[in-house]
């Protein structure tokens, strides 16, 4: 489900497929094996190819900006569908973690 | 109010059936000729009410999940999820956002949030060791798309 590109401080995760309650521990799991290095501070996750999330997707999301938070670091995202959008909003994620609707370039600094 | 069609399904409460609900609701309501976003609003309901019951009711035990659906004559979607497992003891409790009973699960705590905010009615019935129901509604509009 992910792809990804490291660039010094900054990890790209493109993560596609349905984000449900299912594909969460492995999306996790990966997830946390790709930001291992306590040396990436900024984790980007493009949600283009994502067709699905639920609260479950909220639930992995607010563990990851935890994480990246201990090392002083930041999540983002971008490339959000409207539909996936609205959960954001509803968990008010918007608050705390970044959203770039149009992304090109993110994370390639 | 009449009833113009239902549906009822029995499956295993198992992770892989999470998406498995989704389509089959989807598949559902095709007839009442819904939005993108109508269709999104449905699954991700149903999503939730599924998976509390996976992982609430049946923690991780088997057990059957039911989903059921009626469509009216009034463009009406009733969409129902039952369990027959532990059930919730307070209920008040549960339906406050973010509140989980499992945080160390990375569960959200938005289950319940996500249903209302995505239906246009949800009424939770639950009694301890018998099973959780939870019942939802959305009107479609009426109109050609």
């Amino acid at each position: 489900m992910l792809e990804h590109a490291r660039q010094r401080d900054t990890m790209l995760v493109r993560i596609r497929g349905e984000l449900d309650h299912h594909s969460a521990e492995q999306v996790r799991t990966e997830l946390d094996e790709l930001i291992a290095d306590e040396r990436i501070t900024h984790l980007v996750i493009d949600m283009q190819g994502l067709t699905f999330m639920d609260s479950s997707g909220i639930g992995v999301l607010i563990g990851r900006y935890r994480t990246l938070a201990r090392r002083k670091g930041k999540l983002s995202v971008q490339n959000m569908s409207p539909l996936i959008e609205r959960i954001f909003q509803l968990s008010g994620l918007h608050q705390i973690i970044q959203n770039h609707r149009s992304g090109a370039g993110e994370g390639r600094r | 109010m009449s009833i113009i069609n239902q549906m009822r399904l029995e499956f295993m409460g198992c992770p892989q059936n999470e998406s498995f609900a989704r389509v089959v609701i989807s598949a559902f309501a095709v007839q009442l000729n819904p939005t993108i976003e109508e269709v999104s609003d449905i699954k991700t309901a149903v999503s939730e009410a599924v998976t509390n019951a996976i992982i609430h009711g049946y923690e991780g035990a088997q057990g059957t999940v039911v989903l059921s659906a009626t469509i009216n004559d009034q463009h009406i979607l009733t969409v129902e999820v039952e369990d027959r497992g532990r059930g919730i003891a307070d209920l008040e409790q549960a339906m406050q956002p973010f509140y989980t009973s499992h945080p160390e699960l990375e569960r959200s705590g938005m289950g319940f949030a996500v249903m209302q905010s995505f239906m246009d009615g949800l009424e939770v019935t639950s009694t301890v060791g018998e099973g959780t129901h939870i019942r939802m509604r959305k009107h479609f509009a009426r109109d050609e798309k």
